[in-house]
């Protein structure tokens, strides 16, 4: 893992009238890596997320993503991430290829960019037989892997996997931490969110949002020794335990 | 038997939704249906729930046939589907007094059977069920369906999408209400609730693959499981997969779950392949069998 810093969060405050939904959280993310961004529902994650991805402006602090200042540099923020849900992925009503072309233009690749990856990742996700169907006729784990492709398209330096496996069979959800892997060791820089507490152990380093604040960073195998306990869902279990 | 399922399939144009699908539930069980999306666990409620017409088969709930005696089910049965649905713009009281006197029931005669969960979303009784969060929902829809005292009760994924903590509080609700008598059929993506289940069906594509305790289900599985890891996971999945004897390589939390075709497989032997491939702090180790190493294997 390198040194370099891709995200510096300072401070980063999120009030909505009186409630405070993310309480002034600090932390760095490191190029290449893959950070786990955890934290019970309704603990602030989206809400820190959304203010990462240049879509939400901070009540206060800061926060600098891929060199850009998320409040005064949204739009350039924007052009150096990648973003993938799983509510949102791709439009069902278009074809694979539809799809591509639509994303890579959104993220503005020139047309023979565009063929040459469409070439690249029918290869790579072996699309051949299926890149001319509707994306909506696919099942559930190709278009997660498809739609995690396509938040790569423009070549992001990081990209954000907002609960990218929900739902997802086991083998397919392997699969795709697989891609994911392989993602980081290219140097991408992965930050993720997940229920799944195994997935959790893949992750560098991870951080546990609790009640608005970040309540832990470590390693997963650090954390389980702070802890004093075998698994990532243990170390979950006893911090949000422990708040109320 | 509180659920008796025989030789069910239906179809939605070309997609064979579930194929042949049969299994029984017992009084007072709690059975679980474990696969992922798409595996048709929605269309199995669905068509018990009364909801949905099999193209092919029998079903029956406490029995009562679900085509014959749909009325009847559908006033002895508590169904949570899936998606949230209840009336969002009204607020949590008024969503269950409805709920109750469609039922011709109030809240104060089943109260014993929702108290523990209702007192946890009571502060917000006045909140329209659409503003809450997504745990309170799933607490809300849980009273509802439980409002006029069903004997049997249908959870379609009722854990989706929610974090571990509020999980395992929602596990815990459902072995009290085990413990009140009601059977229980619930389905689930995640495979380590299927060992809070009595009983479970595997089930994938429409099919079910397995239906056993699962305790049986792991203590049946004849193949041996090594956890597997060393400094560099990504170069250690990769090498694995290149291994010539390697019969399977998944990760699993912080080893890799590693199974060999081999009989006689000796882990030195792989310990000396990964230190060629310049693995550093390599730990091989037998493994703990779980449901979605059973799962995966089908």
């Amino acid at each position: 893992m390198n040194e370099e810093k891709i995200i510096q969060v300072e401070n980063l405050t999120k009030k909505f009238g009186d409630f405070t939904a993310v309480k002034g959280i600090t932390f760095d993310v490191y190029k290449g890596e893959i950070f786990g961004f955890l934290g019970a529902n309704g603990a602030g994650k989206t809400t820190a997320m959304k203010m990462l991805i240049g879509i939400s402006n901070p009540t206060s602090g800061k926060a600098n993503v891929a060199g850009f200042d998320v409040l005064s540099q949204s739009e350039m923020v924007k052009k150096s991430i990648g973003y993938m849900s799983q509510k949102f992925s791709m439009y069902d009503d278009l074809t694979i290829k539809e799809n591509i072309t639509f994303f890579g233009g959104i993220y503005g690749l020139s047309r023979k960019q565009i063929k040459q990856k469409i070439t690249q990742l029918v290869e790579e996700l072996e699309l051949q037989e299926v890149i001319n169907n509707l994306v909506g006729s696919l099942p559930l784990g190709w278009k997660q892997k498809l739609s995690f492709s396509v938040a790569l398209l423009h070549e992001p330096k990081i990209v954000f996997l907002d609960e990218p496996t929900g739902g997802v069979d086991p083998i397919t959800r392997r699969q795709f931490w697989e891609m994911i892997y392989t993602q980081a060791y290219k140097g991408t820089t992965i930050f993720v969110t997940t229920h799944y507490m195994d997935e959790a152990e893949y992750c560098d380093r991870v951080s546990i949002m609790v009640d608005g604040a970040i309540e832990a960073l470590d390693s997963p195998k650090k954390l389980k020794e702070q802890f004093q306990v075998d698994s990532m869902n243990d170390v979950f279990l006893k911090l949000a335990r422990n708040i109320e | 038997m509180s659920i008796s399922v025989q030789n069910i399939s239906k179809s939605y144009k070309s997609i064979q939704a579930i194929d042949d699908v049969s299994f029984e539930v017992n009084e007072g069980e709690l059975f679980g249906l474990i696969g992922p999306d798409g595996a048709g666990k929605t269309t199995i409620f669905r068509i018990l729930t009364t909801l949905l017409l099999a193209n092919e088969g029998n079903a029956k709930v406490l029995e009562f046939d679900v085509k014959q005696d749909y009325k009847a089910i559908r006033n002895s049965v508590g169904y949570m589907p899936g998606k949230f649905s209840l009336y969002q713009d009204l607020t949590v009281e008024e969503n269950l007094t409805f709920f109750a006197t469609i039922f011709g029931t109030t809240i104060e005669e089943n109260y014993d059977l929702i108290e523990d969960i209702y007192v946890q979303i009571e502060p917000f009784k006045k909140r329209r069920a659409g503003a809450l969060s997504g745990g309170m929902k799933q607490k809300l829809a849980l009273c509802c369906a439980l409002i006029h005292a069903p004997k049997v009760l249908f959870l379609d994924e009722p854990t989706t999408g929610v974090d571990p903590v509020s999980r395992k509080e929602f596990w815990q609700m459902l072995k009290r209400l085990q413990q009140k008598g009601i059977t229980i059929l619930v389905s689930t993506p995640y495979m380590d609730e299927a060992s809070l289940c009595d009983r479970i069906a595997l089930i994938q594509k429409g099919k079910i693959l397995k239906i056993d305790s699962p305790s049986n289900i792991i203590s049946k599985y004849d193949k041996v499981i090594y956890d597997i890891q060393s400094k560099n996971t990504h170069g250690l999945i990769h090498d694995l997969k290149n291994y010539s004897s390697h019969y399977s390589v998944y990760a699993f939390g912080e080893f890799i779950h590693y199974i060999d075709t081999n009989q006689n497989f000796n882990p030195n032997d792989l310990q000396d392949y990964l230190q060629q491939k310049n693995h550093t702090q390599i730990i091989i180790k037998p493994a703990q069998t779980t449901i979605e190493d059973v799962f995966m294997d089908l």
